[in-house]
């Protein structure tokens, strides 16, 4: 592989972990969900990139649903539905942004650490492509951790599916990638949207997961 | 001799057909016949993979003498509880806590789900084990959300959190495993198939490996409700319909566990690899002696038995991590017991749950005396699962508690302890909700008990005499397991 491709496909994948960082400080929705989107979009860049270097058509399948599901219709949607609840104020972190942060460095360092020391002698794109890919996975894990909100919960759990799609572009040749993706994009548009949101909403009055912990059948 | 119809297809067929029919049928009582139907359809089905010739394992599907056992299990169970859902649905109509429509979800969700179990027990390639898992979570977090109450909803959101996280990171575990594959097997799908895997996994990046099973485990592992994840488990099994909690127990986690052990068997393949076992004895005693304890603070007779399963998995993970033929052979047994005694005793639990209108333990007092049938049946589940003689979960303890001795004298401490402490806290709890002062509604149950009778009466038997083709059949499983 020459150099400008590897370059380029480095460069993808490393502003996708910085994209990720960017979401770790975001404490309003709409900037969180714009954020998610242009993860989306450098995701649908990547994708496709690895699609014209491996020749593997079908990728651009994939790069086309990142592209037109999760940064166009996702985002879209999802302003739509704080707008109809009328959360559209600040998000409450339940950790300080200087620790999120600190905490997001340490992931990033430990997924580099471990990926690239047990994958010396494969093909070097793919082994720097798993470790941004383990980045993004901890980091999207981070996101939902340290959000109460179910939306920026939803949009934590997007970015980490985002990692794994990388991941499997990543891996040269792997089958039902585009599969895969298809029914990841089915998951969160069907289930989250669809049913999750909608019913909070009808029955909380609030989309605040911590409201649901005082539902919980054993607390006294 | 050519088999006249492919069983395999059958399997996979009936469920999803039924699924589709179950969809369009507005009528709840003919559609809970057609559940019943299509799940004993599908039982049959299974069955004849034990008469009919097995097909050559394929690039997606395969047959061998590990996985009959999970798909005759998986489909008997589905099918008791599909009977015993049939009697359930119709109280819940009845009370108005679920209406029409909400039933026809539930059925051709039921079949869906049971289509994606069968599909992760028949897969020959990971990336299809993967997808059947996660559908069948899907359905499951769908039904478990059915009520929509704040509870309820509470429950499915956190399984799906959850269910999600560990699908996820299962996910990235698979794609390891590809790449370790890759450079050996070629690109493409056969570095994916199981069968090509294993024979090569030798050859495998050991290193690789290695992360990728610690991925696998974390992830799957979410699913079979080992401890630190286990935290969907009990609020999922409380909050969801019973069947549902029924099918959670003594099938879904069985699943997620079959992956496991999948893929415990191709690391041990690699020699140079680490042992998956300790991992799996570490993660097993932890939810053992975690669940043990915690079964002392339930309220919710729901949630006392989800805590229960979390228990019993510890054991059968542990069983399976000590590895070696006999531990094996008794980690195997006390899944299939346990999957019959835990489904019992939900069935028990939702007839009781309905006469009495309540979970809560406190309000649940004298069964034995206002229900002699139901009570007393509950008396044998629950001396069951504690794992008393003559029943078959006590052969099956005995057997794991016997071979650790013999092993490793050690870690036998840790787990009789477990056992001890939950021993203790079931018994505690049901001499009160069988024994004591009666207390609420007497009414008379109309329902059918044939389906909790039938797997305590299997269950008792097994305890007394276990058929020699069975004994030899785990056997012989119990090897290949490694």
């Amino acid at each position: 592989m020459n150099g400008l491709t590897f370059d380029i496909a480095h460069l993808l994948a490393g502003g996708l972990v910085l994209v990720s960082f960017m979401m770790l400080y975001q404490d309003r929705l709409f900037a969180l969900i714009n954020v998610f989107a242009l993860h989306a979009i450098v995701l649908a860049l990547s994708v496709a990139w690895q699609a014209y270097v491996q020749e593997a058509h079908h990728l651009y399948v994939t790069a086309a649903i990142a592209l037109i599901f999760k940064a166009i219709v996702i985002p879209v949607g999802l302003h739509r539905i704080i707008q109809r609840l009328g959360i559209h104020r600040d998000i409450e972190t339940a950790v300080g942004i200087g620790s999120t942060m600190l905490a997001g460095i340490g992931l990033v360092a430990l997924s580099m650490v471990l990926m690239l020391r047990v994958t010396p002698e494969a093909d070097p794109l793919a082994r720097e492509d798993l470790a941004f890919a383990l980045s993004i996975i901890l980091l999207g894990l981070l996101v939902m951790v340290t959000r109460r909100n179910a939306v920026s919960q939803v949009v934590g759990f997007m970015s980490l599916e985002n990692g794994l799609v990388l991941a499997a572009t990543g891996a040269k040749g792997m089958p039902l990638v585009v599969e895969i993706s298809v029914a990841f994009s089915i998951l969160i548009a069907f289930i989250v949207i669809g049913v999750f949101l909608f019913r909070i909403r009808e029955r909380f009055d609030s989309v605040d997961v911590g409201a649901l912990d005082d539902y919980r059948g054993e607390r006294r | 001799m050519t088999a006249p119809f492919d069983a395999v297809a059958a399997i996979l067929l009936i469920p999803v057909g039924a699924a589709a029919l179950l969809a369009a049928l507005p009528n709840y009582k003919m559609s809970a016949g057609l559940n019943v139907a299509a799940s004993f359809l599908t039982l049959l089905a299974a069955l004849s993979l034990f008469v009919t010739d097995r097909p050559q394992p394929g690039q997606y599907l395969l047959v061998d003498d590990l996985n009959i056992v999970f798909i005759v299990l998986n489909t008997f169970v589905g099918f008791t509880t599909s009977v015993f859902s049939a009697s359930y649905i119709a109280h819940e109509l009845e009370t108005g806590r679920l209406t029409a429509p909400n039933l026809r979800f539930y059925h051709a969700m039921y079949q869906i789900m049971m289509f994606g179990m069968n599909l992760a027990f028949v897969s020959n390639n990971i990336g299809l084990m993967w997808v059947a898992v996660e559908l069948a979570t899907l359905t499951t977090v769908l039904m478990v959300g059915i009520y929509r109450t704040h509870e309820a909803l509470e429950a499915a959101w956190k399984y799906f959190i959850l269910g999600s996280v560990g699908i996820a990171l299962a996910l990235f575990g698979t794609i390891l495993v590809y790449m370790a594959a890759q450079p050996v097997v070629g690109e493409g799908t056969n570095a994916m198939v199981w069968t090509v895997l294993i024979e090569q996994a030798a050859l495998f990046d050991p290193a690789l490996l290695n992360v990728a099973f610690v991925f696998l485990l974390l992830g799957y592992g979410t699913k079979v409700g080992l401890a630190p994840l286990h935290a969907w488990l009990p609020d999922a099994h409380a909050e969801g319909p019973t069947p549902i909690s029924a099918v959670l127990s003594g099938l879904l986690l069985n699943v997620a566990l079959y992956a496991v052990l999948r893929f415990k068997m191709l690391l041990a393949a690699s020699p140079e690899a680490i042992a998956p076992g300790p991992l799996m004895v570490a993660m097993g005693l932890t939810s053992l002696i975690f669940a043990a304890f915690m079964l002392y603070r339930r309220r919710d007779i729901k949630r006392l038995f989800a805590y229960s399963s979390i228990e019993h998995m510890g054991i059968i993970v542990f069983a399976f991590g000590m590895g070696g033929p006999l531990a094996n052979f008794a980690g195997l047994l006390h899944m299939v017991m346990h999957s019959l005694t835990k489904s019992a005793i939900f069935f028990a639990v939702g007839h009781i749950a309905q006469v009495k209108g309540t979970q809560k333990i406190a309000d649940i007092r004298g069964l034995t005396e206002t229900h002699p049938g139901l009570g007393w049946a509950l008396v044998v589940g629950v001396v069951a699962i504690a794992g008393l003689p003559p029943l078959g979960i006590f052969m099956s303890e005995f057997l794991v508690v016997s071979s650790t001795f013999a092993r490793q004298p050690l870690l036998a401490i840790p787990l009789v302890f477990g056992l001890l402490i939950a021993f203790g806290a079931l018994l505690l709890r049901l001499t009160g909700v069988a024994f004591g002062e009666p207390r609420g509604s007497t009414a008379p149950v109309e329902a059918s008990y044939v389906p909790m009778y039938s797997h305590l009466a299997l269950v008792a038997g097994a305890g007394i005499y276990l058929p020699a083709p069975l004994v030899t059949w785990f056997q012989h499983v119990a090897t290949i397991l490694g």
